[in-house]
């Protein structure tokens, strides 16, 4: 590929990131020395134990935790400049986290309606994006309900729906599904594949599953604690769009095989 | 019998039972009605003096003044709170004052308010706000304080400004433990005004049970106790209601 159209297409350039939280003895190294590029479109999982700095990464990424060293650029544009956040390079980025984090005041369409609300878009049209929206994950008879009526399935489908309201052009998901049942949690995957196919967006997955990153992935990044750095980069060379009977596959088993083989070297 | 008239049909029984019983001592016993009158002759006392304008006159300053001084505590609590939070080097510079001001019992200031702003209802309102202050305070600090990192991550993503997450997330978040607060508070406001009044002045439920006591007419003095306890159950209620709606999350800004 000639470099010029590459660089065009780039989307994110994390380039030697380290942060080290706390000074003197009792300092912790969580990132050292990451460096991290990706393409507009692409999906990429951050797969690892826990303690390996993937979350780390993503919130930095994300404009929540200041680097200690290194840059990190979405479209060409900082996201850190020193420890001051810029919120012109992380306007294009939505995020879900590992708990639904609806608000219990809201009802269901306020809550996917919120991110609108403070871009100052008017009450009529965010009800209607929201309520177009809700209806896509499977939310439509939920609408009107508070957050703490629905199970977790539920919870996380709405914060789903509120992360790609303001249609995000970079998507970052810190464990969204860890905490569902497998089968809630094959049919939000199969969804989330759906939506970002469907709207070109970038997205960063942080994971401790092998399959899951390896299931929804272009490209899984391995990361490996102590000290907690990336120790490996895998293309998911499966064609798109991919079903669940992928996961029956040899050539699946065998990538998830040669994954958990670079996650073991890592130890 | 069923559960729910039984916990409508007991209390009922028991407060009958004391009354009766009350009467039933005071007529055997000899007690003077100086020091003890039986709750009839209370009751006489009490459809006396609801007839006239003057108790309602006197009961109208004291709600003022509780009313008054509950309201100046929730805004400076809610307000210092606040800032408190957000804020952190403010607060450390304030504790010394905050331990000080908690530890002093402040009825112990009521005189001294007294003679700082009078023997008008802005003493009254002074006091009152003084004692009704400090709970809403520490549980709008607490409360703000304990605003959650994740929820505020959301926020932060979504690139709110300091007024939306102000109104959309911090006051919300902090409600219920600040409305805690304001139920205790309004009952301190209470006590203080009657103190203040007390203390010193002529108007007010406080200063009528004074009245009567100089009097030794022992049971318009009971029927003054029952109507400042029927004033401070009718705050109370009203805050505790209120504190409910909202901790149902009933509290939306595009439903309502």
């Amino acid at each position: 590929m000639p470099f010029d159209a590459r660089q065009d297409r780039m989307e994110i350039n994390v380039s030697g990131l380290t942060k080290v939280f706390g000074d003197g003895p009792s300092a912790v190294t969580a990132i050292k020395d990451a460096d991290l590029t990706m393409e507009r479109g692409e999906f990429v999982s951050l797969l690892g134990p826990s303690g390996c700095g993937k979350t780390t990464l993503l919130r930095i990424v994300a404009g929540l935790e200041s680097p200690t060293e290194g840059t990190v650029e979405i479209r060409g544009n900082a996201v850190w400049n020193g420890t001051r956040r810029s919120a012109a390079a992380t306007r294009p980025v939505s995020m879900m986290f590992q708990e639904a984090r609806l608000f219990p005041w809201f009802t269901v369409v306020e809550n996917v309606a919120l991110p609108l609300r403070i871009a100052g878009v008017g009450r009529k049209e965010r009800l209607e994006r929201a309520t177009a929206i809700c209806e896509t994950v499977g939310l439509k008879e939920f609408l009107h309900h508070r957050p703490n009526a629905l199970s977790g399935g539920m919870r996380q489908r709405a914060s789903l729906a509120r992360a790609l309201v303001t249609e995000p052009q970079l998507l970052l998901l810190d464990e969204p599904f860890g905490a569902l049942d497998a089968m809630t949690r094959d049919a939000l995957n199969i969804e989330l594949m759906d939506v970002c196919a469907r709207a070109n967006v970038t997205t960063i997955l942080v994971t401790h599953s092998i399959s899951e990153a390896a299931f929804l992935s272009d490209r899984v990044v391995v990361l490996a604690p102590r000290p907690a750095r990336i120790t490996a980069m895998i293309d998911m060379p499966f064609d798109r769009p991919r079903g669940l009977e992928l996961q029956q596959s040899m050539a699946f088993q065998k990538m998830v095989g040669e994954l958990r083989q670079k996650l073991s070297e890592g130890e | 019998m069923s559960e729910r008239t039984l916990k409508i049909a007991l209390p009922a029984i028991s407060v009958c039972l004391f009354l009766v019983g009350w009467s039933f001592y005071v007529r055997t016993a000899e007690v003077s009605a100086f020091v003890l009158p039986p709750p009839e002759a209370i009751l006489v006392a009490l459809i006396e003096m609801v007839q006239t304008r003057e108790l309602w006159d006197h009961a109208l300053v004291t709600v003022t003044e509780a009313v008054s001084g509950f309201l100046i505590a929730v805004g400076l609590g809610i307000s210092l709170g606040f800032i408190m939070a957000r804020i952190p080097p403010v607060e450390w510079a304030a504790k010394p004052f905050i331990v000080l001001l908690q530890l002093i019992p402040k009825i112990a200031l009521a005189p001294l308010f007294i003679l700082w702003f009078g023997f008008g209802l802005e003493s009254k309102i002074v006091i009152a706000a003084a004692l009704a202050f400090f709970p809403v305070f520490s549980n709008a600090l607490q409360a703000f304080k304990s605003v959650e990192p994740g929820d505020k991550d959301v926020f932060t993503i979504l690139q709110a400004n300091p007024v939306q997450r102000f109104y959309l997330l911090d006051v919300p978040s902090a409600l219920p433990v600040i409305l805690t607060g304001t139920e205790v508070a309004v009952v301190l406001a209470m006590i203080g005004a009657i103190v203040g009044e007390f203390i010193g002045g002529n108007e007010g439920l406080g200063y009528l049970a004074v009245a009567h006591l100089q009097n030794l007419a022992v049971p318009e003095l009971f029927a003054v106790i029952v109507i400042l306890a029927m004033v401070g159950l009718l705050l109370y209620t009203l805050i505790g209601r209120l504190r409910q709606s909202f901790s149902a999350w009933h509290v939306s800004s595009e439903t309502a």
